[in-house]
């Protein structure tokens, strides 16, 4: 089908066209991205292949202060006469070994096990009281075990930048040149290796706060610990793949929660993209009309609204809708039935989405108001011509242009509301509660399933369970979006 | 004759146009004046089966800062502008730090350090807030307001795409020449970069200043029962459970709208960025 027949199509024909295009180009998107995948993986393991053999063939290749420095760090900088930076390798090293037989390999040695000393509870005579031993605790050993891991891959990489100096060292004399002195190794650090300094406290709060705690959790995923293991009164161990088993089938009441948040979850973040979109689109539109004065005005005031925080506002609607909340009241003043907003699924789901416009609606108000206003005039004024009526140019022009150049944002939104907690805890709670559900309610999103299990059941295991497929889902949908609207970004396209 | 019927053909459609937005406004504003009166109202009570209050008073927002027995509320705020100040300070140096590495420079392992960023971005925060917390604990940080500033600012590079697409945007020509005219480095960070992209870097630095007077997840989960070290957004959060919202649901409002008059000043500066940061990253990107 070449361009002309699509674009004489109408729009429901072009949507099923696109379905069939994106459902057909699915297994092939899918197919790229585990070449891709394959691809990176084989590169990583020929890269370390690579970096192994090196390690060996400089070692044979390397003199006596080379040699030496593959068991204590730094000598071969510190025989060449590098001293200050032979000594921090020296230091670092003699750290590290201080650190792992003082504290990290108490802990690592424990890990396969996750401790089997319980906390043991055993009746005084003596005393008549009841006495405990201190048992281990395998949150401690999972917890420290990750740190004393990461600290080691960290160690490893200085290990292997010494012998590479010390190498490098060993060639430089070799050839005669001189061996750069501290003062010029500082100079390169801040010219040629600026990326070093201007990186190391990034990389360094990411690690702690987002790496080393990933780790953690990703393994908590395949341990046992729920609120029946907790430590220290009683030790969790590994289960391997069980819970994923569970949730994805092995427990039907699990399996079934699964399934049901998903699905609501997936309509959730449809609607609520969707609808915020277009309204807004529509509201920014009307703001932006010809005949409208005052706009700045207009604008303000749906604008104030997002000063309110969110919890405020949200929690004002939850009370505002409560069963014995002022609308239920001011029904009941005109003789109506009271109505369920939030205790009834049906509606409850509604509810949430309904307020989510109230909520959302000013920020896409706010964001396409400067794009609508980019796209070119004469293309209304043809249509005008050509005897197109609002709703036409509406769908024919500005839809597409704004679907054109926010692609990015809408996805980002997208993914964002099947991540969007506040709207739903704050209003519903996740209620209606559901006894198909495992802890879950009627318009519980994964995440705010995922919350609940971690902050009141705590059943770490299967949050971290849900954390992982939430991860799966979105890494996927994100992967397949970007490969088939085939948006790929150009980087350094304006530079 | 023809001008005359475009005329009126579009007075009626203005005055529509003027209808639905009067109408929308009202529903968007209705619950926002509604708060700032009852943060005024004087009879307590969360709902009354009336609309307009029967007397009015300042004594919500004095009691706000004078009566600190059961909600400490100038602490909470102290706190919290604490909290706001240092994370938003730690998060944009983190963040403008790795912006402009990853945007600049050329280096070994840099397409792989942007796909793991983008990876873990995909994680669900609030899956690894547990660990987060064991964490600060074990460091001997729980339940302190540094733990907070760490909490909200440590993994802030992980944010750097939407000021990296900024900084993209500039043109590589423009360091060029300033290299040849003898700039290093960090001349031109300062002198380029920085000035250039003021609507970003104002963006993020509200932005970060924002976020802890809004959240209240990561609060709870961090400070547990320490009510000293809340902030004022988990505070407020406490005057709603079921035993105090009679007695304090007017002053609830009262510090609603208390935070809400600088966010209102900020976003106000902000909106001027605001556009342009949002679409810049994400479409140029």
């Amino acid at each position: 089908m070449n361009y002309i027949d699509y674009v004489s199509m109408p729009w429901h024909k072009k949507a099923v066209y696109k379905v069939k295009q994106f459902l057909k180009n699915l297994p092939h998107n899918c197919g790229n991205i585990c070449k891709i995948a394959g691809k990176k993986i084989s590169s990583g393991i020929f890269f370390a292949g690579k970096e192994i053999k090196t390690y060996f063939t400089v070692f044979i290749k390397g003199d006596i202060r080379t040699k030496l420095s593959y068991f204590i760090m730094g000598s071969g900088c510190i025989l060449r006469g590098q001293i200050v930076k032979g000594f921090a390798f020296l230091a670092l090293q003699s750290f590290y070994i201080v650190y792992m037989i003082s504290f990290g390999w108490g802990w690592i040695k424990l890990l396969p096990t996750l401790g089997i000393a319980v906390k043991k509870e055993y009746w005084d005579e003596e005393n008549q009281i009841f006495r405990y031993i201190q048992g281990d605790n395998s949150m401690l050993i999972l917890l420290f075990s990750v740190l004393t891991i990461v600290i080691t891959f960290a160690m490893l990489t200085v290990y292997i930048m010494n012998i590479k100096v010390s190498y490098h060292n060993q060639l430089d004399a070799a050839q005669g040149k001189k061996i750069p002195h501290i003062h010029t190794d500082i100079k390169t650090l801040f010219s040629k290796k600026l990326h070093f300094v201007f990186l190391s406290l990034p990389v360094l709060g990411i690690i702690m706060f987002t790496i080393l705690p990933l780790i953690f959790m990703v393994l908590i995923a395949f341990t046992n610990y729920d609120k029946s293991h907790q430590p220290p009164g009683s030790l969790f161990t590994w289960v391997g793949f069980d819970n994923f088993r569970n949730i994805l089938g092995g427990d039907k009441v699990l399996a079934s929660s699964l399934s049901g948040i998903f699905g609501w979850t997936v309509i959730w973040a449809i609607f609520a993209t969707f609808t915020n979109y277009i309204l807004g689109i529509l509201l920014a539109l009307l703001i932006n009309k010809k005949g409208i004065k005052l706009k700045k005005m207009w604008r303000t005031f749906f604008v104030v609204t997002i000063a309110i925080p969110q919890f405020v506002t949200l929690l004002l609607m939850a009370q505002l809708l409560a069963n014995s909340g002022p609308i239920n009241i001011i029904l009941g003043y005109l003789g109506l039935p009271a109505v369920p907003f939030l205790t009834d699924v049906t509606m409850a789901r509604i509810m949430v989405i309904v307020v989510n416009i109230w909520v959302g609606v000013p920020y896409t108000v706010l964001i396409t108001t400067g794009i609508l206003m980019n796209i070119p005039k004469d293309m209304y004024e043809s249509a005008r011509i050509d005897g197109a009526g609002p709703i036409k140019t509406f769908t024919k022009i500005t839809l597409p242009y704004m679907l054109f150049v926010t692609t990015p944002y809408l996805i980002t939104q997208f993914v964002g509301n099947m991540n969007n907690f506040n709207v739903i805890y704050l209003l519903t709670g996740g209620g209606p509660l559901s006894l198909d559900y495992y802890q879950a309610g009627k318009t519980d999103l994964l995440v705010t399933w995922l919350y609940k299990l971690t902050v009141n059941q705590q059943d770490y295991n299967l949050a971290s369970t849900i954390g992982i497929i939430i991860f799966a889902i979105q890494a996927v949908l994100s992967l397949v979006i970007y490969n088939s609207t085939g948006s790929v970004r150009k980087e350094g396209k304006f530079q | 004759m023809k001008k005359v019927d475009e005329n009126e053909k579009l007075t009626g459609s203005t005055v529509a146009g003027y209808g639905v937005l009067t109408i929308l406004s009202l529903i968007w504003l209705i619950p926002v004046a509604w708060l700032i009166m009852t943060s005024f109202r004087k009879e307590p009570g969360a709902w009354n089966p009336y609309i307009f209050p029967k007397g009015y008073t300042f004594d919500n927002y004095i009691k706000l800062f004078t009566d600190t027995s059961l909600f400490n509320y100038p602490r909470w705020f102290l706190n919290t502008f604490f909290v706001a100040v240092a994370s938003c300070a730690i998060s944009t140096i983190l963040n403008l730090l790795t912006s402009y590495t990853l945007s600049r420079m050329r280096f070994k392992l840099r397409k792989q350090m942007m796909n793991i960023g983008l990876i873990l971005g995909m994680f669900p925060g609030f899956m690894s807030m547990i660990a987060v917390y064991f964490i600060l604990k074990a460091m001997g940080l729980s339940q302190s307001l540094l733990a907070l500033v760490l909490v909200y600012s440590g993994g802030a590079a992980l944010t750097y795409y939407i000021v990296k697409g900024f900084f993209d945007t500039i043109p590589r020509a423009i360091d060029e020449a300033a290299i040849i005219d003898g700039a290093s480095q960090s001349t031109i960070f300062w002198k380029i970069i920085i000035p250039l992209s003021k609507p970003i870097i104002v963006y993020t630095v509200l932005a970060a200043f924002l976020a802890p007077w809004v959240d209240f997840i990561f609060v709870s989960v961090i400070m547990k029962d320490n009510y000293n070290n809340y902030t004022v957004a988990l505070g407020l959060y406490q005057m709603l459970t079921r035993e105090n919202i009679y007695n304090y649901f007017t002053q609830f409002c009262a510090g609603a709208v208390i935070i809400a008059i600088p966010i209102t000043i900020l976003f106000i500066i902000m909106q001027k960025y605001y556009v342009g940061g949002v679409t810049a990253g994400g479409v140029k990107g």
